[in-house]
């Protein structure tokens, strides 16, 4: 029999104002084993953990239950507590009274009879803990940062500069991200090529970096520490040992009528294209979906005029195993779809455009050369209307997304400013619902757009947008002077809400990562641990965990390198010691547990046991491997001989707690 | 048993680690209510769940079980609730084999986001399970004290 102690959290009122503690305590104190109850406002507070401390010593505890907030907040606190009283960290068990029952239930009686059962169910199971000792693994030194866009190109080279190997897998033939077609950033107005070109080309020439462009990730096996990944490097039909980026191909291909999907569709590219003249790596890639020689065998002109001889029409893709210690996904965001928007004639006419197709008309490098010209006629604007929230805050509906895309307001006020300061003669508007600008210096620039740059504000939703006569007639409310607006424009911008990156979602399955409705990466506290998947050695960087701008992001990405150069800085990881055993004597050999197993972790050996008359016998047993072993339990189900258990969750641990929930 | 108080049914619940019991901690910190008479079990994946521990539920006397994991291919462990599935059919059906009404048991799968939909599940998971009543069958009375 052990000697538990109980110790009952108030968490404050959290607990104790639902759930009678006292009584709680008091009860516990009544069951078998149980030699010390008691309870204290906060439980996990230096003096609780001080308790708990005191208590083990006093009373010999081989055992402790903890009636408390979930155990995915603090199973890990007080099993440290324990352990530096000299108690097995895993004799503890937590009874989690606060998220699934104070805080669920209203009516005291209740809550606090169901708090009782709860510790019963903990006793229960602690009566039949083993002490566990963990094992430990070792530590694949190499991370994988899965997205080359501003926060996995910051992610990578913090990793690279602590002096760890990090690979980068970008899904596009070049680095970047969204970034590289953004023409001027807020609230500073600075060039984002220039602050973003030389961090890729920092990437391309640390020698700790190396750029898997053109490739996607295409399997992940493993666990923390050893994780084995297959990456899928796409067939570019270019050498890129021999490419040199100059670009001649590119002016001579014949297939001209290819959109570019750089300007969004804007202008047209060749078959052979390099997306940007900054591009990292500088190379040439055919798109096999237009090339002639590709896709009929007719042509190679790009071979005749390459003077390295980089051409090859017959490359294949190819798949590279690589093993890391830790990932990093940082897959970033798309605008969502707008054709879905009919009342604002997104796809009845070009000059209504998305924000980000209006930066490509604003950028030097775009289409147009940095002159603001309508895709329809190529003529100068002279009434602008930017419309904001398309598809944000939509609650409930099936077109948009029910967040805040939280970088829409600003990236606004800073097209209506530069159109405003380029073209003084253009009439701008802005219709928005609220305009949140908390961030540095964010409402100090929003202030000098209404103020100095004379930008209409009008508090609102545009209702619709008609096509007419070459004008774009605009009708919308304000709801400030409560009248309705008809606005003859030249162009519609659409602030469009942003969604994660459609290689998210399978790449989270990938990962085991868990993911909201939204199918942002979910973290693994809001709080404390915003940068860390929960699933151990997976980390997040960037607009893949929600929607950011670009200080946040690189904040986080410099956040999540942290957290990666401090799991890679260790030699060996301890592993979960809640690892499956088989019972030998039980085991008859079938196979059936390692048929089951997802990690390979079970094989067999041939063991000689002691047979009747002094015999030997020769008999087929499973052997788990704990360092591979992650505890899912598949194995202990499968198996019919009743042989396999899992430690810490062993058949009958949880039967006792059945028993004790159901009496 | 007391006789005064109003019958509410007993009900087990065995969520896996990774998503449904961070599901049953969000509908916690979000407050949405659901009756006390659900007391989850954690275990580390859905495929942990031995269909034994249901049968044992049911001879001790809960009146409706419910197993909650990750939804399909979401699995932590990659593969656990495919396997839990699988097992689960085919001890439901046995379980309908030998009376037990079909709606005492049931598999539900719960993302860590989806603290809402553990609610709204436990909810009508209670609602249905007092409709039905007592489990008198499986019950084995010799556990009770």
């Amino acid at each position: 029999m052990q000697k538990i102690g109980v110790f009952v959290c108030w968490c404050g009122s959290n607990i104790a104002a639902t759930v009678d503690v006292e009584a709680v305590s008091q009860a516990l104190a009544q069951e078998p084993g149980v030699v010390f109850s008691t309870n204290y406002q906060y439980m996990c507070s230096q003096t609780g953990q001080d308790l708990i401390r005191d208590k083990i010593k006093e009373y010999g505890l081989t055992g402790v239950v903890v009636c408390s907030c979930s155990p995915r907040m603090h199973e890990n606190t007080f099993r440290k507590t324990c352990e530096k009283a000299g108690l097995n960290p895993y004799m503890v068990e937590i009874a989690n009274i606060r998220e699934q029952c104070s805080w669920i239930h209203k009516d005291k009686a209740e809550a606090t009879e169901k708090a009782i059962i709860l510790g019963r169910a903990a006793i229960a199971k602690v009566q039949l803990n083993a002490p566990l000792q963990a094992g430990t693994s070792p530590v694949k030194k190499r991370a994988l940062v899965i997205g080359g866009g501003i926060a996995g190109i910051q992610t990578a080279l913090d990793i690279a500069d602590a002096g760890f190997q990090v690979d980068i897998v970008e899904k596009k033939p070049t680095i970047g991200g969204k970034m590289t077609q953004i023409d001027k950033t807020f609230p500073t107005l600075d060039c984002a090529a220039c602050i973003l070109t030389p961090k890729m080309v920092d990437c391309a020439q640390n020698e700790n970096i190396h750029i898997y462009a053109y490739s996607e990730v295409e399997a992940v096996k493993g666990f923390v520490g050893n994780f084995k990944v297959t990456i899928r490097k796409k067939a570019r039909f270019v050498d890129t040992t021999k490419c040199t980026g100059c670009g001649l191909c590119t002016e001579k291909c014949p297939q001209k009528k290819v959109p570019n999907e750089f300007n969004l569709g804007l202008d047209n590219r060749r078959a052979i294209y390099i997306p940007f003249a900054q591009a990292v790596p500088k190379v040439a890639t055919i798109d096999p979906d237009y090339c002639n020689m590709l896709k009929n065998g007719k042509c190679g002109v790009c071979a005749k005029v390459c003077g390295a001889n980089a051409i090859d029409y017959k490359q294949q893709d190819e798949l590279i195993e690589e093993e890391y210690g830790a990932i990093v996904a940082a897959t970033g965001f798309n605008p969502i779809d707008l054709s879905k928007f009919n009342e604002f004639g997104y796809s009845q006419s070009p000059d209504v455009v998305s924000s980000l197709e209006f930066e490509r008309l604003m950028n030097a490098a775009g289409p147009t050369g940095g002159t603001l010209l309508r895709p329809s006629d190529g003529k100068h604007p002279h009434t602008i209307v930017f419309v904001q929230c398309v598809g944000s805050r939509c609650d409930g509906g099936e077109k948009g997304k029910p967040y805040c895309s939280k970088i829409c307001c600003m990236y606004t006020a800073k097209h209506a400013m530069l159109c405003r300061e380029k073209y003084p003669d253009t009439d701008v508007y802005v219709f928005y619902i609220d305009v949140r600008t908390p961030g540095k210096n964010f409402d100090e620039f929003y202030r000098r757009a209404v103020e100095e740059y004379g930008v209409h504000y009008i508090k609102g939703m545009v209702g619709k947008v008609v096509p007419e006569n070459g004008k774009l007639k605009v009708q919308a409310s304000d709801l400030l002077d409560n009248r309705q607006l008809h606005i003859d424009a030249d162009m519609v911008v659409l602030a469009a809400a942003i969604e994660p990156d459609k290689s998210a979602r399978p790449l989270a399955t990938m990962l085991t990562a868990s993911m909201d409705t939204n199918d942002f990466f979910t973290e693994a506290h809001p709080k404390l641990r915003p940068v860390e998947s929960p699933t151990a050695g997976i980390f997040l960087s960037g607009a893949c965990q929600g929607p950011k701008d670009i200080p946040e992001t690189v904040a986080q990405a410099g956040a999540a390198a942290s957290k990666v150069i401090g799991l890679l800085s260790k030699d060996h990881l301890l592993c979960n010691p809640c690892t499956a055993q088989p019972d030998e004597m039980m085991c008859n050999g079938c196979s059936s547990c390692e048929k089951v197993c997802p990690y390979g972790a079970i094989t067999y050996i041939d063991k000689e046991f002691r047979g009747p008359n002094r015999t030997t016998l020769l008999r087929r047993v499973a052997q788990v491997n704990p360092a591979v072993c992650q505890g899912c339990g598949a194995c202990t189900v499968a198996c019919m001989s009743g042989a396999m258990d899992l430690k810490g969750f062993s058949n009958r641990q949880i039967m006792a707690e059945v028993d004790a929930i159901c009496k | 048993m007391q006789v005064n108080k109003e019958w509410t049914p007993t009900i087990v619940a065995f969520c896996c680690n990774w998503c449904s019991y961070a599901g049953a901690d969000l509908s916690g910190t979000n407050r949405l209510q659901y009756p006390a008479n659900v007391k989850i079990i954690r275990i580390p994946c859905s495929c942990r769940l031995n269909p034994m521990f249901i049968l044992r539920a049911f001879q001790r006397g809960a009146d409706g079980v419910i197993l909650c994991g990750c939804h399909p291919g979401d699995c932590h462990y990659t593969t656990g609730n495919y396997y839990a599935r699988r097992r689960m059919t085919l001890l439901f059906s046995m379980l309908e084999y030998l009376g037990i009404e079909r709606e005492r048991t049931r598999v539900e799968w719960v993302s860590a986001a989806e603290g809402a939909k553990f609610a709204a599940t436990m909810n009508d998971f209670v609602k249905t399970v007092t409709a039905l009543g007592e489990n008198k069958r499986l019950e084995d009375l010799r556990c009770k004290e």
